[in-house]
């Protein structure tokens, strides 16, 4: 499953991408900064979840710090899965600023309607399996791991 | 996995020999078929945790090994903390306490099938399945805590299930040594209003069918009988664990530094079990296996509610409630001595052996229940520990048919709604709310669970007690 937020616009494209776990459910996010790549990466969790669309009617705010990038992007998955379950929302819109290993998110969502969302999975947390974070060949920025689900 | 890297020892077990940092060979079991079919990474895994710090004996995967984090799922390790042994997150598992129960009805298949739509839409009802279902039940501080160190018995204390049940759950439904002061504000939040709640993946409800019976007399000690229906709950302790996993993986890939223990992967993360840090998680994840004991209990007692409305004579008995995902201080015989070991089982039954002092009366002459799920379709089993699982894998079974194929795949071979009619006609219904979740949990994704108990048998990890056939699966 692979969801282009820019198809129309010259290569590279931010994106996300699932890929296979045998239990579980890998998903990686690219884009031409880091943060974008968080971000794609953020909207690939919520597509392992649901395909409907969501309103971002709230915004929630979360800030996580780690000593390196990879570690850094465990925290911002494990915060926004935290977000989506003490308040049973579902998240469509991201914005993330790094600053010396500091992340500030911004979370745009709505509470998760199960009839409309029909939610197929509940994200239980992020993993160091296939955790990474790396600067590909073409420029672009890629962030990855597998979520317990 | 090319059965060629492996050594074999006999038709169901493989051994790896101990090479560069391996402390202690790896254990496989498994026939043939089904080592061909597991995943490279379950071999590289049970190497990787052979290479831990106080080790005993072997690194073990079931049968139904799988892919796993760190630890493969199906995997057995027990570590003596006199031999500066270690307890690892990701040896346990996020889901802590992950678990299974059985509870026992008077009523027939035929009983059930008449009033079978009714009683699949009363239980999607009243069982909450699935992210952003809403549980009846919402805990403040005191309640939460009261619960993380009374499991069951503070279920059962509040109302929600019966006292005889407890005898029927692994540590009487109460684990010693529950630390709530150690689980962190944020894990309690997650499951301040999560207590009976089903969760979703693989965890469900099923109604069942017994339709094949293995072993008259343990069955019969076990009280189960051909044709009989029973209720199956797969859930563990929700958000809690999850929290408590995910922090404690964080701060064990700290302490394993400062122990200067070397890791093979981040995921292995591990410290010394009387460290700071590992007597902490130790406190958190005994109040995690008292999370899920309630859980199990109030989810077993609504499916009581439930039944008694459609059949007001019946009784749900309890056979056995027992954890696949659980690191536990028990005493096993190493060449002739009995130590104290933590045996890790992530993703494995412990399945004690008959004449067990900690198995309740009706059942110690017959060895501790063992409950296998399988998948929506294809049915799943009850064992009974064996004496030779001492020996084989201290004490430990698989714990499900394992998954074959990812979620991912999964979607793109299957559609939900077709799986559920299909389903259907062949007299299994489907509860679930997403028809994306079902396609991911297709039977078709999950191993021969017929082979995977069949080896474990052969492998003299547990024996066949009853198979069953699901009737009714409510799925989150």
């Amino acid at each position: 499953m692979v969801a282009d937020v820019a198809a129309s616009q010259q290569v590279p494209k931010a994106r996300w991408e699932h890929f296979s776990h045998d239990a579980d459910l890998g998903l990686r996010g690219f884009g031409r900064t880091l943060e974008e790549a968080f971000e794609q990466a953020a909207l690939g969790l919520t597509a392992a979840v649901t395909e409907s669309p969501i309103a971002p009617q709230t915004l929630v705010e979360v800030q996580c710090k780690a000593p390196d990038l990879e570690l850094l992007f465990f925290e911002w998955l494990n915060a926004i899965i935290y977000q989506m379950a003490v308040r049973q929302f579902l998240f469509g819109a991201f914005s993330v600023r790094i600053d010396n290993g500091q992340l500030y998110g911004k979370l745009w969502g709505e509470a998760i309607d199960i009839a409309r969302h029909a939610p197929a999975c509940e994200p239980k947390g992020a993993t160091f399996t296939a955790l990474k974070v790396e600067r590909t060949p073409d420029g672009l920025w890629s962030a990855g791991c597998v979520i317990d689900v | 996995m090319d059965p060629s890297l492996l050594t074999q020892l006999d038709a169901t077990s493989w051994r790896v020999e101990p090479y560069g940092k391996m402390r202690v060979p790896a254990v496989i079991y498994g026939d043939e078929a089904l080592i061909r079919g597991m995943d490279d990474k379950v071999l590289l895994q049970a190497t990787n945790v052979a290479t831990l710090p106080g080790i005993v004996t072997a690194s073990y995967a079931m049968p139904d090994a799988h892919w796993g984090y760190g630890f493969p799922i199906g995997g057995v390790a027990a570590f003596d903390p006199a031999q500066g042994g270690v307890i690892s997150a990701g040896g346990v598992g996020f889901d802590i306490s992950c678990g299974v129960r059985t509870m026992l009805t008077d009523l027939s298949v035929i009983d059930v099938q008449r009033l079978q739509k009714s009683l699949a839409d009363s239980l999607y009802r009243d069982i909450p399945a699935g992210l952003g279902s809403k549980g009846a039940i919402s805990l403040d501080a005191a309640a939460l805590d009261a619960m993380l160190r009374g499991g069951a018995a503070w279920a059962v204390e509040n109302g929600w299930g019966e006292m005889r049940d407890l005898e029927r759950i692994e540590e009487g439904g109460r684990m010693n040594g529950a630390k709530p002061e150690n689980v962190s504000e944020q894990a309690k939040a997650r499951q301040r209003d999560e207590m009976g709640t089903l969760g979703s993946g693989n965890h469900y409800l099923e109604v069942q069918a017994v339709a094949e019976i293995f072993d008259e007399a343990t069955a019969k000690a076990f009280g189960l009988a051909q044709g009989q229906t029973l209720v199956t709950i797969h859930c563990g302790s929700r958000g809690l664990g999850h929290q408590i996993g995910t922090e404690f993986l964080k701060e064990m890939l700290i302490g394993a530094k400062e122990a200067g223990i070397e890791l093979p992967d981040r995921e292995l993360a591990c410290v010394p079990i009387h460290s700071e840090i590992g007597e902490n998680y130790l406190g958190a994840m005994r109040a995690a296996i008292n999370c899920a004991f309630a859980n199990r209990e109030i989810l077993g007692h609504y499916a009581r509610r439930v039944f008694q409305h459609f059949f007001p004579e019946c009784d749900l008995r309890l056979l056995f409630d027992v954890s696949h995902n659980t690191c536990k201080v028990e005493n096993h015989s190493v060449d002739g001595k009995t130590r104290e070991l933590f045996v890790h089982r992530k993703g494995a039954t412990r399945a004690l052996g008959p004449g067990h002092p900690s198995l309740p009366e009706p059942l110690r002459s017959v060895g501790q229940p063992v409950l296998i799920g399988g998948s929506m379709g294809t049915g799943s089993y009850v064992l009974a520990g064996l004496l030779t699982s001492e020996t084989k894998a201290f004490s430990s079974a698989c714990h499900g048919a394992g998954r074959a194929l990812s979620r991912h795949a999964a979607l793109q071979l299957w559609s939900g709604r077709k799986i559920v009619d299909d389903l259907a006609a062949e007299g299994i219904l489907i509860r679930s709310p997403s028809s994306r979740g079902v396609a991911e949990e297709a039977p078709g994704a999950y191993k021969d669970v017929d082979a995977v108990v069949r080896a474990s048998e052969q492998a003299g990890l547990a024996k066949r007690v009853a198979r069953l056939r699901p009737l009714i699966c409510i799925k989150g």
